[in-house]
This record gives C-alpha cells, structure tokens and sequence, in this order.
C-alpha cells in the first residue's frame, strides 16, 4: 500500500531515465512525491506545505540540479531538513536545582499517559533517581488502580486520591509533592487524566494544577498514530497548559509517526522520548534522525546494527562480517542467523530497516507470514546434511524431495528457500560494500551518508 | 442528559467540531468565487486532506468531482458542495445493518483494537445500549494484560446492571473467553460482550492470542462470535486503515466503533475506511457520557457535517 520515499522516487526517476541532468520541472515532480510520502505519513499538510518549499529553495540549487546522482541529492536534503526540523541533539529532561523534580504528563485520552508514567519512573530509577508516582486521573474508572499496579511491578511509591483524602486532581498533585518531600523523593511525576484539548474546563483544571505545583517538565504525551489533529492538540496544550516536551508513544506499531513533525513544527518543544513497546522497560531516548528515516519509510540501518549488537555475540558477529564479505556466506551461516534473528524480535520489522528491502515487500508483508516462514526455513535447513548446508549447489532434485520430507514440507518450499537463500547472499554482498564504502567515510553507517540510499 | 435530544442535533452537536473543519472550509473557499479553476480543486484537496481523508481517497474523491463537474457543465462554485456530499454519499454508502444478533442466545460480540482506542469504554457503552433495549448483557474481561483494565470494565458492569466474568490479571485471555460464553449459556443470558486486550496489530503473537480467544468461543458456541468490532480512534491518521486491514486477516472483523469523533476536526478517516476497506462503520463515539455512542448512519452523518 504506503510506498516509501524512495520507491517513490524511484518511479520518478525511471521516467526521468536517460535524461543526463535533472530540470527545475523533474525536481518539482520529485517534491510531489516527497509531498506524498509525507501526508501518508500523517504528516500536518501545512507543515508539509512549509517543509516542501523550503527543500525546493535547496534542491533547485546547485546542489542538486549539479549532482550526477541527483535522487540521491534529493533525498539526502530531504532528510536533513527533517532531522533538522525534527531538533538536532537528543534533548534531556530538566532537574529542578532543589529536588524534588516535578514532572506532569497530560494528553489526549489513550495516547498512553499513565503507561508512559511508569516508564519514565522506571527509566529514571535506573539513573539512580527515586521518583514518586502520583495518581491524579480521577475520572477514568480503575486509572488509580492501574497506577498502583504498575507502581508495584516496578516498586515505586504511588499516591493516590484515597491518601490525599481529596478527588480533586489540583489537591491531589499537590499533596503529592508535599509527601515527596516528606518520603525525601527526589522525583514527582503526576499522570493526569486524558481529555479533549477542546474542552474548556478539562484545560483549565490542567493550567490550575500547572500553578499550584510548579512543574519543572511538562510532558504532551502523543500516540504516534495521531493523524492531522496532532497539530491542533499540540497547538492548544501549548497554549492552554504550555508543555516543555512531548513523548511519543506506541512507535512499536506501523506507524509512521509523522504526528512527531507536526507536534514539533507547531510546538516548538523537542521530542524527550518515544515508547517501542508495552513493558514497562519499553521507553527510548529520541533520535531525530532516525525518525526522519521511518517517517520518510527509509530503511534504518543504524537501530537495525544496535538491535544486532544487543543481540549477536561479537565474535561470531565479526566472523561473519568476514564470511559477508568474502562472500562465504553458507546455509549454515543462514540458519544461525535465523536463530540470532528470531531472537531480535519479529523479522518484517527488521527488514524494514535494511535499505533496498523495501524492493522484496511482497516477501516480507507483514511479521507474521515472516514468522511462519522462518520457522519453515528453520525446518528446512535442519533438514538438509552438513554438506548441503555448505555447498547448496548439490542439491539435486532427488534431494530436494528427502528435505521436504524430513521437514515436513513441499518440494517447492525447499525450492523457495534456495532461491531466497540466493538473493539473501546478494543482498548481504550489497551489505558488505556498503558497510566498507561506510567505514571509508567515517566511523561505521554515518547517519544520512550515502550508503543509506542505494537507488 | 442526551437522551431527550433528536439524534440529528445530537449528532450536530457533536460533530460541530468535524463540521468546523470539513464544511465550513469547504464553503469558505467557495464563496465568493467566480469559477471553478484549479486553484479550488487544489484547495479543497488541502481541506480533504488536512480532514485525514487519505491521499487516495482525496484524489478519488476530488476526480469524481472534476468529472461531475465537467460532464454536467457545471459553472457556478457554490453548486460545488452538493456535488461534493454526493460523491462522499456514494463511498458511505447505505445504512450499515445493525448489529447481527444470533437468534439462538447468546450473541457474541468481541471488541478489539490496538491500545488507547477506548476498547473498554466503548464495550461499557455497548453494554448500556443493550441493557436500555431490554437484553441481558454479560461482560467478558479479556483484558488480563493492562493493570487494571478488569477492574474498569467491573465499574461500567456496576453502572448498566450488567454480569461480569473476570480472571485475574495475567490469565489467558482465552479461558475468560471460554468461561465468559459458558456462563452466558448457563445463565440465560442475551448477548456477551467480550473486551479485549489492546494489541498492535504488528505483534504477530498476540494476534495469535486473539485468533486464539476467537477460536475458542466459535468452538463452544457455533457462529460465535457474531460479531467482531474493531475500535478505532478518530484522530488516528492513515495508520487506521493498516489497523483496520490486519484485525481482519486475524479475526475478522464485521465493524467498526470510531470513537472520540467529537475531540477532532476529522471525521475523514471514515471516508477513507469505507472507501478502501468496505468494512462497515457500526457506531461512533461522540461524547463521554454512556448514551454517546451511536449507531453510525451515513446519510445522518452527512446532513450534520453538510448542514
């Protein structure tokens, strides 16, 4: 369905084939389709309007029209202007000189407010703070209950209404700070109930609350799913309550999250941090650039090596790197990659990051399907005598039929596997290079470096 | 509160904000005008567009519109909008039928949906709408996996006089499931609604947990489940359409609750739903009040925004 940016390009640029330079008019129709990209993204259209023509004032310069890989020129500034769009540097979260910190996180209902509380306790608990939780969503039912409940799976006070002897959020933030002090907490963070950034009396209470306990950061917590309205709802919590910073929450889906760029370009408030999951350890630091790449439905190979290193042991990652290069790469190698892999979490969302797979979609359409056939490949290749595993050249068709069998299989998916097996050792040999042409440049895959555009 | 209100006002009223959005900018830029150019189209693709109808479904809509335009030597700008409502009229389509009862008792409706949609709260208004109709309704907490979610869900069995099945936190969500419909049956009950937990739908395993709990009830209870609603979020961007297709490919779903249409200036996330996925809009969350989810009508639907 969504192409990425730079399929759409390269539709664009196959009509534009054998012409040697690109003209003012090409470069238009290249910013349609980054027009595009960026509204199925959910980007806000007027910010795609402003960000459009501010990367035409650069591509029709020199840079571009000059280039003799101008796609990649093209591309390259389009996500510059993003990442830079987006803020540069990876914002931290203030400190209050005379402890304790009082952080507030408000939003919309669902956008995840009370899980990314929890969270955020939990994160800063692992720096050796010792934040308190205060519940003061007193109107959905069972919030309190489910603030608790996370507040003892990561055992970390929470005060509730029913201590503060009130219902009223403004007495109940408050006399969370005051208990703070007391318990000599140096952290306060208040979840506070969802609410429509259009109701009147629910900001009110918001700015009321803001007053009475002198927030030092106040987090918009924003689904990344939002559509549109992201730029309404930032634009009103900004001028109602005011906010410091945003956390974008549920990236762990398939969004692509432009809400991130509408929220920013309205707000003017960095991105603190994004949550990649539903455990309570599911919260990051935000980088820019690599939101840049997912909105425009790039590949990111930078969290696709950090994923690996958390995962692959770095010896055998290194041989590896070795067997890539040298083209070595057997069934054998395939297999244990397969396990390595399984373990990094579901395999269409890793294949997303790798440049130049968007091109095998229809192979990995979604993570489950990709699931079923790694499992498969497993079986497969479990199947198969060391040797075959070596040298896939010598299996013959009686062959093919006893792996079948041994696996549980059809001919035909031993057939499939083969042939994916060829045009994964292709796609690693594209790795290979890239990673060398990377390490020519500088330290590794240098962030917006050619080596992530292989058009 | 709202229950003495027709369902047109109440409806205006609620979509006052969508209709701020959509029709207000739409006749904006057609006053005033002398002609249909360009310009206008390349506008009222900006308003559809920024209303989170999609980019297909704007540049669907907005060719239809060219063509009416042209075919019926249309020259005046303000004949626009009824031609407009006419081409959004044929993507909506007709009143979807309502919400399929099995004949023999009971009828089981499963509500699903990523986090943060209002699963729960929309199952509670359900379960109210059924209760004021006269049936008896069971609630099934199949959301064992957010903290607390059962205990919300017993609040709203509390407020509509509904009965509750309920495992503690962490259960199979698919033996609430089995023990939801059992209990049904063994109590004479009428429909059971069963809340589930909030899921991406890239998570491959736990769209297998909830093909699961759907296996499980259409092996006790043939038919089961008659119905499978799928939550979403009105201020959910083109994501929604992603959401709507891989609930399907899981469990099916034969409708869809949009809720939190009130909160946001568009309500053209329906447009796009029904005119790339078909699947039926059954109900609309206008409100946070018990009787503000409504059976979704498309022709009602259009008056409000149109008027």
């Amino acid at each position: 369905m969504l192409e990425n940016l730079s399929g759409r390009l390269q539709g664009v640029i196959a009509r534009l084939r054998g012409k040697g330079k690109l003209t003012e008019k090409d470069v238009e129709e290249a910013l349609r389709e980054v027009r595009l990209a960026l509204l199925e993204a959910d980007v806000n259209f007027k910010v795609v309007k402003d960000f459009v023509a501010k990367v035409k004032e650069r591509a029709v310069g020199q840079e571009v029209l000059a280039s003799l890989t101008p796609v990649q020129q093209v591309v390259k500034v389009v996500h510059e202007e993003l990442t830079a769009l987006m803020g540069g540097a990876q914002a931290k979260l203030a400190t209050a000189p005379k402890p304790p910190t009082v952080v507030m996180l408000v939003g919309l209902q669902g956008s995840g407010k009370t899980t990314a509380c929890a969270k955020l306790a939990l994160h800063l608990r692992k720096q050796g703070r010792q934040p308190l939780l205060v519940a003061a969503d007193v109107y959905r039912p069972a919030a309190v209950d489910q603030l608790q409940v996370l507040g003892r799976q990561i055992d970390l006070p929470v005060w509730s209404p029913a201590e503060a002897g009130s219902r009223d959020p403004v007495d109940i933030a408050r006399g969370g700070v005051e208990r703070a002090r007391a318990l000599v907490r140096d952290t306060v963070i208040i979840d506070t109930a969802g609410r429509l950034h259009i109701d009147e009396t629910m900001m009110e209470e918001l700015a009321a609350m803001k007053a009475a306990v002198h927030p030092h950061e106040v987090l918009l917590v924003v689904d990344a799913m939002t559509g549109q309205d992201a730029v309404t709802v930032a634009q009103q919590f900004q001028e109602k309550v005011g906010i410091d910073g945003v956390v974008l929450t549920k990236l762990d889906g398939d969004a692509r999250g432009g809400a991130a760029l509408s929220v920013r370009a309205v707000a003017g408030r960095p991105i603190k941090f994004v949550g990649v999951g539903e455990k309570t350890d599911a919260l990051e630091p935000f980088h820019p650039d690599r939101m840049a790449s997912r909105i425009l439905g790039m590949g990111d190979v930078l969290t696709l090596i950090e994923k690996a290193q958390a995962q692959f042991d770095a010896e055998k990652a290194r041989q590896m790197e070795q067997k890539l290069r040298r083209q070595e790469f057997t069934l054998e190698d395939f297999l244990d990659q397969l396990r390595q892999v399984r373990r990094m979490g579901p395999v269409g969302e890793m294949m997303k990051m790798i440049p130049g797979l968007g091109r095998f979609k229809h192979q990995i359409k979604d993570g489950e399907q990709a699931q079923k056939e790694l499992t498969r490949a497993e079986a497969i290749i479990n199947s198969m005598t060391p040797e075959e595993r070596r040298r896939p050249v010598i299996i013959d068709g009686s062959r093919r039929r006893r792996i079948a069998r041994g696996s549980g299989t059809q001919v035909q998916d031993v057939n499939k596997l083969l042939r994916d097996f060829e045009q994964m050792q292709k796609v690693f040999k594209n790795l290979g290079v890239l990673a060398k042409r990377a390490r020519k440049g500088s330290r590794g895959f240098a962030p917006g470096g050619s080596g992530r555009f292989p058009f | 509160m709202a229950m003495g209100k027709g369902l047109l006002s109440r409806l205006r009223e609620g979509l006052a904000r969508t209709r701020q959005g959509l029709a207000d900018r739409v006749r904006g830029l057609l006053t005033g005008r002398s002609a249909i150019d360009d310009d206008l189209y390349e506008e009222l693709e900006a308003v559809l567009l920024q209303a989170d109808v999609g980019v297909e479904t704007t540049i669907k809509l907005v060719e239809g519109l060219r063509e009416r335009v042209r075919r019926d030597r249309v020259r005046d700008p303000e004949a626009v909008m009824p031609l407009l409502k006419e081409e959004m009229a044929a993507i909506l389509g007709g009143a979807p039928p309502g919400l399929n009862l099995a004949a023999d008792k009971p009828a089981v409706i499963m509500v699903v949906g990523v986090n943060g949609t209002g699963k729960t709260t929309s199952t509670g208004k359900l379960a109210h709408r059924l209760r004021a109709e006269g049936k008896k309704v069971l609630l099934g907490a199949a959301d064992t996996f957010r903290a607390a979610a059962a205990e919300q869900l017993a609040v709203w069995a509390e407020r509509t006089g509904a009965e509750i099945v309920r495992h503690g936190e962490g259960a199979d969500p698919a033996a609430v499931a089995f023990d939801a419909v059992r209990a049904a049956r063994a109590r004479g009950i009428d429909v059971v609604l069963l809340d589930t937990a909030g899921r991406l739908h890239t998570k491959a395993n736990l769209m297998e947990e909830l093909k699961k709990v759907r296996r499980v009830m259409a092996r006790e209870i043939p038919g089961a489940p008659h119905e499978v609603l799928l939550v979403l979020d009105a201020t959910t961007g083109q994501n929604a359409l992603q959401q709507a297709r891989l609930f399907t490919e899981a469990v099916s779903v034969t409708g869809i609750v949009l809720t939190k249409l009130d909160g946001t200036a568009k309500g053209g996330i329906v447009l796009a739903i029904q005119d790339e996925l078909g699947i039926p809009v059954k109900f609309i969350g206008l409100g946070e009040g018990a009787e503000d989810l409504r059976p979704f009508e498309p022709a009602d639907f259009l008056e409000a925004l149109f008027s």
